[in-house]
């Protein structure tokens, strides 16, 4: 395969062969493969976790089909390969909504549990993974294992954030929320420093969604500044199911375009915007979820030479030492220059996933997107990881392509009890780079 | 609405089935006919998931040119009518491989044109009687205009094309509706082992939202995506004398 960039940064550059599933039916031939393979879905991780350099990927985007769907319990049973947009076309004109997604609708149920994804509604509903009733996962002896909670419950706990590991999911059950219209009541509020911010996490605790952008080019007072948002689904009936044109961007764009001038325009505006229509309002899910999926493939903004996310997630501390840390972490980036379009901040909750390599705990997590200016950008990671390594925090590895394997043993303590369950034809170029370095 | 599709676990079928459903007004009842009884399940399972009010399975061999009428009969039973029917059954012979044997090549003309005219016509004497129904049939941009890389293939779905075009003009004081249906390049298993590079491939679902809006419309001819139209024309326009230099 001639494709270079298998994730939405770019970054690794990786060579594949490709093996298509068609069929959930259908047997692969897991003993004819010279090389470790491992599934792919959309490809929406931004950094090596859905890469597996010089060795197989299997494509899981055929098998999009439904399998069963009641209207009356929303209990979906799918095909892992299709798209959580896809669910949401045949779901919410019925009147059900995912139990939590992500900022795209572009990934597959499998990527979804795979990464143990979290949404918009962490502190009140927990990951994806806390809604998934049961899958069944291929390993490559051929076994189908109907993993739940009760059944192989250790493989259950494996897969959800296994990182694609354990086997192929080929189905999944999920519970759905009910829903009675598909508008949302916005709440926004711009706010002028971090702890205002946060503060207004802490205020809209019984608000279902909430998220903030931050602009991270200011100093000072200002450090922090940013636009918070609450929403919960509308109680009035409207069910239609909205069709949004999308705008594509054809071309990488050339990389001098995105610079700390170009982007502190856009911080500036979209501050300034965001103060403006400060309020309260009602949108359709779409722009309120998935604001860039009306950009297609806006990751090529960044240009041939991609570019990097960084999440990471600190407990708040006894005496706010997560506070902070973030402050700090924003301080070093505005320090750097190294500019960061978009910057979400968020509070997680205390629900526990099941699975063992999960991402998010209670605290803080920032996401932040820095064009790849090499050594530079390193550096500025090298110091954003000291400072969650200072706070016991951790790094999500769906967003990373830097960790070092130190800091992932560290913060993942369950990984060598997880790598049991590893299938044996199974790799990934992150799992390898996060575990060939022991502590 | 009552929709048949013949050749239902092709992927541009697959993809077609499920736009009937997002833009239908009113309930969809399908029968989808195919070889394959184990795949025709997968996929009436998704239908009923994705509000199918029924999806019925029909396993037959679409070759068998004497058992279509048969098979379009029990079909219309089924349903008590048919509303929509998709021909979208067919194969992609390999050139150099098929032109050296005329069992193959007959078997090729067999599945990518003689099954869907004997399908057509059966179809069209239904309708016909009632007066209404569309015939939507999967020709080919390949079908234009012969090229050494592929004319047995072109040559069946030209015929198609003609044929339909034929048929199209007897139906039309019945009000029945023909469309023929001519997709450029579609990332599909069929076209797996070809190289799919650039703008000119569009996905199942590109190509199954014009089959469906052209159903809606009562359009014609249509070439999806719509750009081929223009290529088409280019590609038609070229004198003889130089076309037959160029290696296409
Ligand atoms: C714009 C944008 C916004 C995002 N917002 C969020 C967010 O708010 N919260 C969040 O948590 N994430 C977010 N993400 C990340 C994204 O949700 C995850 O990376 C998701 O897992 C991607 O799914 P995918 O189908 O593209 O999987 P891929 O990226 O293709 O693969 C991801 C992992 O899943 C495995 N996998 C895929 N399919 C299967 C299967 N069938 N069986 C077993 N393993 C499988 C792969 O092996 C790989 O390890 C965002 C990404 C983008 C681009």
């Amino acid at each position: 395969m001639k494709k270079e960039s298998w994730s939405w940064g770019g970054i690794p550059k990786a060579s594949h062969q490709v093996v298509n599933l068609r069929w959930r039916t259908d047997t692969i031939n897991f003993a004819g493969f010279t090389a470790s393979c491992l599934p792919y879905g959309l490809g929406r991780s931004y950094g090596d976790v859905p890469i597996n350099d010089e060795g197989i990927l299997v494509r899981t985007t055929a098998l999009d089909r439904v399998i069963a769907f009641d209207a009356e319990t929303g209990v979906l049973h799918c095909e892992a390969g299709i798209s959580l947009g896809d669910i949401l076309r045949v779901v919410v004109p019925r009147g059900w909504f995912l139990p939590v997604t992500p900022g795209t609708q572009f990934v597959t149920l499998g990527g979804a549990i795979a990464n143990d994804v979290h949404g918009k509604n962490h502190h009140c509903a927990g990951t994806f993974g806390c809604h998934v009733l049961g899958f069944e996962l291929l390993r490559s002896s051929g076994e189908k294992l109907w993993c739940t909670p009760t059944e192989h419950a250790d493989y259950f706990a494996a897969t959800i954030a296994g990182l694609g590991l354990t086997g192929l999911i080929l189905t999944a059950k999920i519970q759905l929320t009910k829903i009675a219209a598909n508008k949302i009541d916005v709440n926004n509020q711009a706010f002028n420093g971090l702890d205002e911010g946060l503060d207004l996490f802490e205020q809209h605790e019984d608000t279902t969604y909430t998220v903030a952008w931050v602009d991270c080019l200011t100093r000072g007072a200002q450090l922090g500044r940013g636009i918070f948002s609450g929403g919960e689904f509308s109680q009035t009936e409207s069910r239609k199911n909205l069709a949004t044109k999308r705008l594509a961007v054809p071309l990488d764009f050339p990389s001098f375009s995105l610079n700390k001038y170009s982007v502190q325009a856009f911080n500036n505006l979209y501050f300034a915007n965001g103060k403006r229509k400060s309020g309260r309002g009602v949108t359709d899910y779409e722009p309120f979820f998935y604001p860039l999926d009306k950009v297609h493939a806006w990751n090529r903004i960044y240009g041939r030479k991609g570019f990097y996310q960084y999440q990471c997630c600190v407990p708040f501390g006894e005496a706010n030492e997560g506070r902070e840390a973030i402050r700090e972490m924003l301080n070093q980036i505005s320090l750097s220059g190294n500019a960061s379009f978009l910057a979400v901040l968020k509070v997680f909750g205390d629900k526990q996933s099941p699975g063992m390599l999960s991402f998010p705990e209670k605290g803080i997590t920032l996401a932040l997107d820095f064009p790849n200016w090499g050594d530079k950008t390193q550096r500025l990671f090298d110091r954003l990881d000291a400072i969650v390594r200072e706070q016991n925090g951790k790094n999500y590895p769906a967003k990373d392509a830097c960790m070092k394997a130190a800091d992932f043993q560290q913060q993942y303590p369950q990984w060598e009890a997880f790598a049991k369950f590893i299938d044996p034809k199974f790799s990934s170029s992150f799992w390898r780079r996060v575990t060939q370095e022991n502590a | 609405m009552n929709v048949l599709i013949l050749g239902a676990t092709s992927a541009i079928a697959q993809a077609v089935a499920r736009q009937f459903l997002l833009s239908a007004t009113t309930p969809v009842k399908f029968v989808l006919v195919g070889r394959n009884d184990d795949k025709l399940a997968l996929i009436a399972e998704d239908l009923i998931g994705r509000s199918a009010t029924a999806a019925h399975v029909q396993v037959q061999d679409l070759t068998q040119l004497d058992a279509m009428d048969a098979c379009i009969s029990r079909a219309w039973e089924t349903l008590g009518s048919i509303d929509v029917a998709l021909i979208a059954h067919g194969t992609l012979p390999e050139q150099r491989e098929i032109e050296k044997s005329w069992e193959l090549t007959e078997q090729a003309l067999r599945e990518n044109a003689l099954s869907h005219m004997a399908l057509m016509e059966a179809l069209a004497l239904r309708m016909e009687a009632i007066k209404r129904g569309t015939i939507a049939v999967i020709g080919s941009v390949a079908g234009d205009r012969g090229r050494q890389s592929n004319y047995i293939y072109g040559a069946a779905k030209g015929a198609t094309a003609i044929y339909a075009q034929g048929l199209r003009n007897r139906l039309t004081k019945s009000g029945v509706h023909l469309l023929t249906i001519k997709p450029g390049f579609v990332d599909t298993p069929m076209t797996e082992s070809i190289a799919k590079k650039g703008l000119l491939w569009a996905s199942p679902e590109q190509v199954a939202q014009d089959i469906v809006k052209a159903v809606q419309k009562k359009r014609n001819v249509i070439y999806t995506p719509g750009f081929w139209w223009l290529i088409m024309t280019i590609v038609k326009s070229v004198p003889e004398f130089i076309f037959k230099k160029l290696s296409m």
